[in-house]
């Protein structure tokens, strides 16, 4: 499951900042060591295998070869310094980059310029336009990929990383209108009236006052749209033909098809390759979690 | 369609009740100048809906279309074979395994991934020592991309390499088998990291629910001289239903759409063994470079993908959320 699928029922109500701590008294029951052992068991089976990679790539293809299992001995640096200092890494790492950003922003911008209207704005087939946003949730992008591509060869964007962000950008609007415009129509009309009274036209309401008090959702949207794009694979695997090109998840799997006989190597690409995602999730946590709290709390209990 | 048009307009009346002085501000507005408001809603909506218009919809339209014609992708469309494709998709055995390992990875999931995520999110639901470093800890795998969690299992399950290793150690040497080479396993390999990979999104998604259950109940319970198993089983997870429908819905799109993890790890292979629908419209009609039968064959999934995704939205996630497609806005 994508991280576009992640939110798919958000909201009537401007959901939900993660559940407060106070609530948490209800944890009364003493805590069994049985319990610590479990909750190691499921620490080695999620951390294991990432560290035995990280690890692995700080020995040689022979160390590898003789002894799976074994520690570095001795640690070589040689495999993540030579991915450090070549093109590919960086060059994949930059399109992902790149790409990821600009579908955040369009996503993010476009969607919630779409939400305002939808959201406070009165006009005929109002819900029938927020339909037509809302059911593209119903269409997962990977089974689109592929018309995605003939489209994409129609307007000459192939092997462009236009011909990638734009259909992913797209694609995320369907979800950032659907937690957006709840959290946009629960802002009080007072507010509105006041701005008016005041001599403010709707479109400063709009940034001045809306988009400010939305801050929590619009960057609940920005992760889910950022990290969808930063994950893609399919997508960037039709449309890209030059290895320059490539992003990181593209990247990641070229490495490993090309230099699977220098296992240190693809070892250390690969560990290498997690390390923004994880650095990334650490930073942005509160975001991702509340972003999944507010989708589970806005389901009637 | 017509369906829901008719559950929105329902739905959208108690909504306008409830901000009734928002529409009270917009309509003076309106009425004092009614090109202004026209032009705003263009200039706020339009680039949206072109940008949604032309990479969501326009593709599917020139699929269906490409899907009658039988093309290689160049030269003009010449070659009009009505519903040929579509009928050789739906009549070809591959495609219809592809569809069978779907709906077993769905099915899977639901018997296998649900308990297990359900159980860790009790767990974490209790105080304990390092908590939060064990909730980040069975997250790590889901922000990881597929593709980089296909090649980390690929490494960890070479023949002989970690995986196998490690069984050997404690005594399960017996299991060890070529994991992506034994066409009656493969399937459940990759199912295996399927879930190592999306455990930890289930996990958080039934703590943010456990945390909207009011403590009282459990606390009431208890001194009612229930048991803890006993509070869990007939307070928590009634009441953790709706988070749970939702999970399953999540679920159930992201089987349908399986595709990286298996790509890179077998290709489909071996011997379609592990073909998912996306793995078959790539492999069929993407590398075959049979563009007319591999349109037919995306429209064909994103019929399927959206009628399973319709029904149960309408007829079981629909009673639970607020925000919901068939009763559209909050």
């Amino acid at each position: 499951m994508t991280g576009v699928a992640a939110a798919v029922e958000t909201t009537g109500r401007p959901a939900a900042p993660a559940a407060p701590a106070g609530r948490r008294s209800r944890r009364f029951r003493p805590t069994t060591p049985v319990s610590y052992l479990v909750a190691l068991v499921i620490v080695a089976i999620t951390l294991v295998p990432m560290l035995y990679v990280i690890v692995g790539g700080f020995r040689t293809t022979a160390q590898l070869n003789v002894a799976p299992t074994g520690l570095p001995h001795p640690w070589v640096w040689q495999n993540y310094k030579a991915i450090l200092t070549s093109a590919t890494f960086w060059q994949n790492l930059g399109n992902s980059a790149l790409i990821a950003i600009v579908v955040t922003a369009l996503a993010v911008g476009l969607g919630s310029m779409a939400s305002f209207a939808l959201a406070r704005y009165h006009f005929p087939g109002r819900e029938a336009w927020y339909l037509l946003f809302a059911v593209g949730l119903l269409f997962p992008a990977n089974v689109a990929s592929l018309p995605v591509y003939f489209l994409d060869k129609q307007i000459h964007l192939l092997d462009n990383w236009l011909g990638v962000a734009l259909p992913e950008a797209a694609f995320s609007l369907p979800i950032t209108i659907i937690i957006l415009r709840p959290f946009m129509r629960a802002v009080p009309g007072e507010l509105e009236d006041a701005a008016v009274v005041d001599g403010a036209s709707r479109l400063t309401f709009f940034l001045k006052i809306l988009i400010p008090l939305s801050r929590p959702a619009m960057l609940t949207v920005a992760v889910l749209a950022f990290v969808t794009s930063w994950n893609a694979y399919l997508l960037p695997l039709l449309i890209f033909t030059t290895p320059s090109h490539y992003t990181l998840p593209l990247g990641v799997a070229t490495f490993q098809s090309t230099y699977s006989q220098d296992t240190a190597s693809v070892f250390a690409f690969t560990a290498l390759s997690m390390l923004p995602a994880i650095a990334f999730f650490v930073l942005a946590q509160r975001r991702i979690v509340g972003g999944l709290s507010g989708l589970a709390g806005s389901v009637k209990g | 369609m017509t369906e829901l048009k008719g559950a929105t307009a329902a739905a959208g009346s108690p909504a306008a009740a409830v901000a009734p002085s928002s529409s009270r501000s917009v309509r003076p507005g309106r009425l004092r100048r009614p090109g202004r408001q026209a032009t705003e809603l263009i200039v706020l909506l339009g680039p949206a809906l072109v940008l949604f218009a032309v990479f969501v919809l326009l593709p599917i339209c020139i699929a269906a279309y490409y899907g009658m014609f039988n093309w290689t992708g160049y030269g003009p469309l010449s070659d009009f074979t009505g519903v040929h494709n579509y009928k050789l998709v739906l009549q070809d055995p591959v495609f219809r395994s592809s569809l069978l390992h779907n709906l077993i990875i769905a099915v899977l999931s639901l018997l296998i991934q649900l308990p297990i995520s359900i159980a860790i999110a009790l767990l974490l639901n209790r105080k304990m020592r390092g908590g939060s470093f064990l909730r980040m800890a069975v997250f790590a795998p889901y922000v990881v991309s597929q593709a980089t969690t296909a090649v980390l299992w690929l490494l960890l399950l070479q023949p002989d390499g970690f995986v196998d290793q490690l069984l050997k150690a404690v005594g399960l040497g017996g299991l060890v088998q070529q994991w992506l080479a034994n066409p009656t396993s493969v399937l459940y390999t990759m199912f295996v990291v399927l879930t190592w990979q999306f455990i930890g999104f289930g996990v958080i998604l039934l703590l943010a629910g456990l945390q909207g259950i009011p403590a009282e109940l459990r606390e009431a319970a208890a001194i009612d001289g229930a048991s803890s198993w006993q509070t869990t089983r007939r307070i928590t997870l009634p009441l953790l239903g709706p988070t749970i429908r939702i999970w399953i819905f999540l679920s159930m799109i992201g089987s349908l759409q399986v595709f990286d993890l298996v790509w890179i790890m077998t290709l489909g292979g071996p011997a379609n063994a592990s073909s998912t629908m996306v793995t078959y419209m790539i492999f069929f009609g993407f590398h075959s470079l049979e563009f007319g039968y591999g349109s037919a064959a995306a429209v064909i999934l994103f019929v399927i993908s959206f009628v399973l995704a319709f029904l149960y939205q309408r007829f079981v996630l629909r009673r639970d959320t607020d925000g919901a497609l068939t009763r559209a806005v909050g």
